[in-house]
């Protein structure tokens, strides 16, 4: 199966704007879902230059832009990915 | 409530776009045009009840940001002009909070408040339990009548659906002091006779009605007139923006900062000088010492805990040390505490040492209108490399530790931790003070905050991330003996 891939933006305009709350997924994620999600902290994915500050922190769940990101907001859409999948 | 909710968002956004604007070819006018360009027309209304509210908090927001006191700010002055006001600054404010009215209306004040839960039930303890004779029933629901009820919460207790409820106002729920409270207007007022500056009640509002004035304008504006602005970064920044503090020192370079500093440095001499004040107090008989580290504490020993002040220690604090090293380095900078927690600007106010503060929040604003990318960055060395202790003094338990490591094993040293002021540990102090001993220990480290400067009200980041931090980054520093 292929894995959800789920990349929290570390960047400057992201950890400011509430990532560094973010980086408690990386407890929580492997715990609920073991190894089919994939986590991985990543620098500035770019959005916040044409999106603004307003809409940090931005996270992507494969394809999907979260942005405002929150814990749950994270949580929700990695679960709606995996319950497609099988499907 | 969490760290990172929308209140604290909307803050940290106001802060960016002033600083964009401020590093804009026009600050006054792009300033005047914030709220408009953050609610512009067809715009949403996502709090308030229209746009023109919302426009009108914003703009408060952004006097307190430019930092004015919000409580009698005239409407007809338009905010290009606070904009251009705030550039001829000479000093900060004298009080370095203020309440955005229009923002607290809201919240309702503190009362006993029965819910629909009521089944107007045959027993009705409630009336029954109520001594002030306070609770009727109307309509088959009981009644409180507010002018009789003393806020006892005795029929709380009693009623079998659990349908009364105390409601509380945060801010008042969260102030260890009783300093703020709600006026007949329902606006909350601090009261700052009283208030010693400790910031929960900044964090605790779920409207973001209670504003620090900030001081970033005066520092931008001395930068932008080529004084030699020097940065002093706190022990506790460490997890609090992505990057290294080498990282930061060559983001602060880059925004026009002569040198950066760590208070770590500061924090040595603290331990140092602390563990032989320890020595010298208990050859002298005295039972217990308290540490003194911590700004809101001292404010509140000054204020209202002054049995506690022969225990506290004389020693100054890391901030006191690190200034007068940076004024002695450079006669001529304007030095810049960088801060975890409003109670450092009152510190300041009392330290010509110490000209501005910019706190975590206005910091990572600094860097996101600046567009810096800090992990990117490659690192810049600190002259002084301060010690594993000094560095973990802006954790609970750090500044015990400091000194019982610089005291070296000379005398028995035992520790006891108040991890946040609160009307508790306030009743414990007082409690040591007036007995003339402790019985927990005999250094009584007090730290305001839950969990030390880690939990400062202007922190970005979490206690518990902010603490994993920097006992990672700290592992491998030099023992300070
Ligand atoms: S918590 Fe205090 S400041 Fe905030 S809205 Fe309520 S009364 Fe006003
Ligand atoms: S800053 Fe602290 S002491 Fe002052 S009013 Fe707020 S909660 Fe009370
Ligand atoms: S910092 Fe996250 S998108 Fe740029």
């Amino acid at each position: 199966m292929k894995k959800t891939v789920v990349k929290i933006c570390m960047g400057t305009t992201c950890f400011v704007m509430g990532a560094s709350e973010l980086q408690e997924l990386e407890e929580i994620i492997p715990k609920k879902f073991g190894n089919s999600v994939d986590i991985q902290g990543v620098t500035c994915l770019d959005y916040c230059s044409s999106c603004s500050e307003a809409q940090a922190p931005y996270v992507l769940v494969d394809d999907e832009v979260i942005n405002k990101a929150t814990i749950e907001k994270v949580m929700e859409a990695i679960e709606r990915k995996l319950n497609n999948g099988q499907e | 409530m969490d760290k990172n909710n929308q209140a604290t968002h909307l803050k940290k956004e106001i802060l960016v776009k002033t600083i964009k604007a401020f590093l804009s070819d026009n600050f006054e006018e792009n300033t005047r045009l914030i709220p408009f360009e953050m609610r512009p027309k067809g715009h949403e209304v996502p709090y308030r009840c229209c746009i023109y509210k919302e426009r009108e908090i914003l703009r408060n927001r952004i006097i307190a940001t430019l930092g004015f006191p919000i409580e009698g700010s005239d409407e007809r002055v338009l905010l290009s002009n606070y904009a251009k006001e705030a550039q001829k600054r000479e000093k900060p404010d004298e009080q370095t909070l203020t309440v955005l009215e229009s923002a607290c209306k809201g919240c309702v004040p503190n009362r006993i408040f029965v819910t629909d839960l009521c089944q107007g039930c045959v027993a009705r303890p409630c009336i029954e339990n109520c001594k002030f004779g306070a609770i009727s029933i109307v309509n088959g629901k009981s009644q409180i009548d507010s002018s009789k009820c003393k806020n006892c919460t005795k029929c709380i207790q009693v009623c079998p659906y659990h349908a009364i409820v105390k409601i509380v106002v945060p801010c008042e729920n969260a102030c260890p002091v009783d300093a703020i409270s709600k006026d007949e207007q329902g606006h909350a007022r601090i009261d700052f006779e009283k208030c010693i500056t400790c910031g929960k009640c900044v964090s605790s509002c779920p409207f973001g009605a209670i504003h620090e004035k900030s001081q970033i304008i005066d520092i931008l504006t001395r930068i932008k007139q080529g004084k030699k602005v020097v940065a002093m970064i706190a022990p506790s920044i460490v997890g609090q923006l992505p990057c290294t503090i080498y990282q930061l020192k060559t983001a602060l370079l880059k925004c026009g900062f002569y040198d950066v500093l760590e208070v770590a440095q500061g924090a040595d001499v603290t331990a140092l000088n602390e563990a032989e004040e320890f020595r010298e107090r208990i050859e002298n008989g005295q039972k217990f010492m308290t540490t003194s580290c911590c700004a809101g504490y001292n404010n509140l020993v000054d204020k209202h805990l002054g049995e506690i002040a022969p225990f506290r220690s004389e020693t100054k604090t890391p901030a006191y040390y690190i200034a007068q090293i940076c004024k002695e380095k450079y006669p001529d900078a304007i030095s810049v505490f960088i801060s975890p927690c409003v109670a450092k600007k009152s510190e300041a106010l009392k330290n010509d040492n110490i000209d501005y503060v910019m706190n975590y929040e206005e910091l990572g604003a600094l860097f996101v209108a600046h567009k810096i990318e800090l992990s990117e960055l490659e690192g810049t060395q600190y002259e002084v490399e301060p010690s594993r202790e000094g560095r973990n003094f802006g954790i609970t338990g750090g500044v015990a530790k400091s000194v019982e490591a610089a005291d070296n094993g000379k005398s028995e040293i035992k520790p006891y931790l108040v991890n946040g002021i609160n009307k508790e540990s306030i009743r414990a102090l007082k409690g040591f003070a007036k007995k003339g001993e402790c019985e927990f220990g005999n250094l009584i480290e007090v730290m305001c905050c839950e969990g030390g400067c880690v939990g400062g009200n202007d922190c970005i980041s979490n206690v518990r991330t902010a603490t994993k931090a920097i006992n990672e980054f700290t592992k491998d520093s030099k023992p300070i003996v």
